[in-house]
């Protein structure tokens, strides 16, 4: 799976997250979850799961943290889809 | 001290009958049955397997919910609430902003046994399977009994008090009783008052084990819920929520909102479980109190009433509420008023049940006519000792009503009883 498929799925899997849908349209993987994308942080742990039941892998504590960005977390959803 | 008088100025209702005011209307006037066979209190060896449930539609939920609310919420007394709820907000005229709060509006919206709802099945089968790690970040809300108003108020974004009253059937009377109190201080212009009950095996099982519940109707089930029939032998349990706006009558009036009703008197109280009152059973003082006491701060004698809405679940116990409004009202037979519930369409809706019913009240003002009393083959006897079979109507009537008195009563010896007149112009 490369990683221009796993951002349009993770697209999908964020975008009822985000408040402000237009944004979605020019999505980068600059963008930043939280920041850019207003989402509560709260619904981090939401994607984790919505994630992690997409992929059939686990994201650990550590690796959560580091999923700031959207590029971020393409990042580590395709190193552990790899290791699988 | 200040001393508003409030009146109500929207209705929004989920039933499991009718999803929205308009359609509860024609609901209550063919005398609609929500009552439906659940094959999986068949399954597990429930007595009751019937039961009412408001049959929400995607396209119902898309007119009021964003694309989270739509697809992630799964609490149904959350989902109830908050379809009713905005739906009175909108009905009474009023607007909402996605970034503005609104600090002269507030809400109280009950809940019964709301992290009971059968969709925390889930949340409690990944605690058991040692998976906690895998709750969302909704498992919270949607398992506190303030769950509701939470969710509601991020759709609204009202910014006075925001309370969730809990106390069993009695739970949406008090809800509005709270609001019209708190108006009256003039603490508030505007509070949104509703409750809600949601569904499924764990709310239903125990009342089951309690054997109080209809068993005897499961291949029937709309002839399952029968109040004042001599042969009921239990309520059916149901699940929605009734919502209204409430406005201090300077509000309502600045703004010329349509005004459905002024509430005129309230009261609530407990038997205190003493004298004949118990967990399950009224202290039948209290409750004739409670009645007379809404009365009196309404200034409305007995002989105004033109219609009261009955707790009536379909129990052994209508015989006595009977006798109860007919001490309450000063025991004259030939005047009693007449007498109606909901509950033969909808169930039980336990902790949502007095503020559907209220909802119920409203609309029947507004549109002149008493709903039916459906189900009944026989009216129970003791109930036919007491007062005119006349005043029990079986089917819609049409027929002007200025003034209405609804009570709820409930687990734990709790009465609430309310007053409404009708709005005249002027």
């Amino acid at each position: 799976m490369d990683k221009d498929t796993i951002q349009e799925q993770l697209k999908e899997i964020i975008a009822v997250y985000v408040p402000d849908k237009e944004i979605l349209g020019k999505l980068t993987p600059e963008h930043d979850l939280i920041n850019d994308l207003k989402i509560n942080s709260a619904h981090i742990v939401d994607i984790v799961l919505d994630v992690e039941e997409k992929y059939d892998i686990m994201i650990e504590d550590d690796a959560i943290m580091e999923m700031v960005t959207i590029g971020q977390a393409i990042e580590v959803i395709y190193g552990k889809v790899q290791e699988k | 001290m200040i001393n508003n008088r409030v009146v109500i100025t929207g209705i929004g209702v989920v039933a499991p009958n009718a999803l929205g005011a308009a359609d509860f209307e024609k609901a209550l006037k063919e005398g609609r049955s929500g009552i439906r066979f659940f094959e999986e209190s068949q399954s597990l060896n429930f007595r009751c397997q019937i039961a009412g449930k408001p049959l929400i539609t995607e396209d119902y939920k898309a007119r009021y919910f964003d694309d989270y609310y739509q697809n992630k919420l799964d609490n149904n007394a959350i989902i109830y609430a908050c379809l009713a709820g905005f739906e009175a907000w909108e009905n009474a005229g009023l607007i909402h902003h996605q970034n503005q709060i609104d600090f002269d509006s507030g809400m109280i919206i009950g809940s019964g046994a709301l992290g009971l709802d059968g969709s925390n099945h889930a949340v409690f089968s990944k605690i058991l399977a040692g998976d906690n790690k895998r709750l969302g970040s909704r498992a919270i809300p949607e398992s506190m009994s303030s769950g509701a108003a939470a969710y509601l108020n991020k759709i609204l974004g009202l910014g006075n008090r925001i309370l969730s009253n809990s106390s069993a059937c009695i739970t949406g009377t008090e809800s509005v009783l709270l609001g019209y109190e708190h108006l009256k201080l003039g603490k508030a212009k505007r509070m949104l008052c509703g409750s809600t009950e949601g569904d499924g095996i764990f709310i239903w099982g125990a009342f089951d084990a309690m054997r109080i519940l209809t068993s005897d109707s499961n291949e029937d089930p709309t002839n399952g819920s029968r109040p004042m029939c001599d042969s009921s032998v239990g309520f059916v349990p149901g699940s929605g929520s009734g919502a209204m706006v409430l406005e201090t009558l300077e509000s309502a009036q600045s703004r010329g909102a349509k005004i459905y009703a002024e509430i005129l008197g309230t009261y609530v109280n407990s038997g205190g479980l003493r004298d004949g009152g118990s967990m399950t059973a009224p202290n039948l003082n209290a409750v004739i109190q409670c009645m007379k006491n809404s009365l009196r701060e309404a200034k409305v004698a007995s002989n105004e009433i033109d219609l009261i809405s009955g707790h009536l679940t379909g129990t052994k116990g209508d015989s006595t509420e009977i006798k109860n409004w007919k001490k309450a009202l000063g025991g004259a037979q030939d005047k009693f008023p007449l007498i109606n519930t909901p509950k033969s369409m909808i169930g039980h809706c336990i902790a949502g049940a007095g503020s559907i019913e209220l909802v119920a009240t409203l609309i029947q003002m507004e549109k002149s006519f008493v709903h039916g009393n459906y189900n009944i083959k026989k009216v129970n006897p003791d109930i036919t000792a007491e007062i005119p079979l006349e005043r029990i109507p079986m089917k819609t009537v049409h027929k002007e009503i200025n003034t209405a008195i609804k009570a709820n009563f409930g687990f734990g010896d709790l009465n609430c009883s309310i007053v409404l007149r009708k709005w005249k112009d002027g």
